[in-house]
């Protein structure tokens, strides 16, 4: 049976159908056509496929998409407005945080939801806040300065 | 074919699951257990996510209700769990990572049933009772009679848990909950202990020690609870007490630990969760999760 639901994914409506099984990620990527959020362990280990909901981080690999309907859903093609990047991402690109850049999206997100609950994190709150986030190729300490950067500019 | 409802009320809820539902809510064991090819997907989901008032932590007189769809986030950073149900915050503060303590909810982690959940043995230690809901009515019942083996419990498959409850402990009381861990986060329990204990007049006089992924199930330890009530807590009754915990584990090996090591670790994550509990017993502030914080201590 197919369920036809609404998604508020970056504060656009998408009506799109689902299956009760169809997870958010894939309706993210491929009903609503937003491919910045990646599959990566398909089991909520690697955290490619962070977004939030409600401001809350999920992996949205294993999160229902007919549970989401209703609730603003935040992918990482959601982060910049007008095409100009957010400090955040400027941050990324100027730590070497950024290097084959499966990761960059769900780190990204879960940075956003750290920052956004606690604006100065210390480093060890930056790394427990990350470690849903795997980056295969071991980049961690520029995307630690990365997210360090960015609250002590705002923090 | 699978089908999915919302349930926007504890009612609709329940009536789902008389059909034949499964209840869904932050999916944080269910969904990616299937990821996993544990267990399929249950073919008809009712979400229970959307239900109004589930979410609560309410103080009454006597007590304190967590709502079953009470996130182990909020648990953590709830000034009354962590003051006076530190082992709860212990546990609720090192589940999975952020996003699984964002949408992971304490009556997912409860009806799950997995031996080495966190949360289980500050739960069985602080004396929850679990109140389950069905149409013909409510009952509670005290976790060690809701858990009855890996990842199954005695609810009927139309009982909804709608909320834990939990008695405020008498003054001169702490918690503590220790896991032996290989690494701090996105973890799962190798050995895991729970902690309560009440002093009075320099005497433990009530003490309450769990055991977590060294049995079927999660369970108390009396012949530890025995060694230590009447003693001041001193290192060598807080020892006889690790070691009867420990006596009592009935491990295997898995993955993540042999038989053996789990049984000669036992004793040592016992010491650290009942000498956190008398320290803040004592008013000490160890600093939650107990698990970071005495990692290390002999």
């Amino acid at each position: 049976m197919r369920y036809p639901i609404t998604l508020h994914v970056n504060g656009i409506p998408y009506p799109i159908e689902v299956t009760a099984h169809t997870s958010l990620l894939h309706a993210v990527r491929d009903e609503v056509g937003l491919t910045g959020a990646k599959e990566g362990c398909d089991d909520s280990e690697c955290g490619a496929c962070m977004m939030l909901i409600d401001g809350r981080p999920v992996n949205s690999c294993s999160y229902l998409a007919v549970q989401a309907e209703g609730f603003a859903i935040t992918t990482v093609e959601g982060l910049s407005t007008g095409g100009a990047l957010t400090p955040l991402q400027m941050a990324f690109l100027q730590e070497g945080g950024v290097q084959c850049g499966f990761c960059t999206p769900g780190m990204l997100i879960s940075a956003k939801a750290l920052l956004a609950q606690e604006p100065s994190p210390t480093e060890q709150e930056i790394r427990v806040a990350l470690s849903g986030n795997l980056c295969r190729c071991t980049g961690y300490d520029g995307i630690v300065r990365a997210v360090t950067k960015v609250s002590q500019s705002t923090g | 074919m699978s089908t999915y409802t919302n349930a926007l009320t504890v009612e609709d809820a329940i009536a789902a699951l008389a059909q034949g539902a499964r209840p869904i809510a932050g999916g944080t064991d269910l969904v990616v257990g299937a990821r996993q090819g544990k267990k399929r997907l249950p073919e008809s989901l009712v979400g229970i996510h959307r239900i109004a008032g589930l979410d609560q932590i309410e103080e009454n007189g006597d007590g304190v209700s967590i709502g079953a769809l009470v996130t182990h986030q909020a648990l953590v950073t709830h000034p009354l769990i962590r003051k006076s149900f530190a082992g709860l915050a212990d546990a609720s503060a090192i589940v999975g990572s952020h996003a699984t303590r964002a949408n992971g909810t304490i009556g997912g982690n409860v009806m799950n049933a997995s031996p080495a959940m966190d949360t289980g043995a500050p739960l069985l230690c602080h004396g929850a009772m679990a109140v389950l809901k069905r149409s013909g009515g409510t009952r509670r019942v005290n976790l060690a009679e809701l858990w009855t083996g890996p990842g199954t419990t005695s609810a009927s498959a139309d009982e909804l848990l709608i909320r834990l409850d939990i008695p405020l402990p008498p003054p001169g009381s702490g918690s503590a909950y220790v896991r032996l861990q290989y690494r701090r986060q996105m973890e799962i329990a190798i050995v895991g202990a729970g902690a309560f204990v009440t002093i009075a007049g320099g005497k433990v006089t009530d003490a309450r020690i769990a055991i977590t992924a060294l049995a079927p199930v999660i369970h108390r330890a009396e012949a530890a609870e025995a060694a230590l009530i009447g003693t001041d807590g001193n290192a060598a009754a807080v020892e006889a007490a690790a070691d009867a915990a420990a006596a009592a584990a009935r491990p295997i090996s898995d993955v993540r630990g042999s038989a053996e090591y789990r049984r000669a670790m036992a004793a040592v994550i016992a010491r650290r969760a009942i000498e956190t509990a008398l320290r803040r017993a004592h008013g000490h502030d160890v600093t939650i999760p107990a698990s970071d914080s005495t990692f290390g201590s002999t």
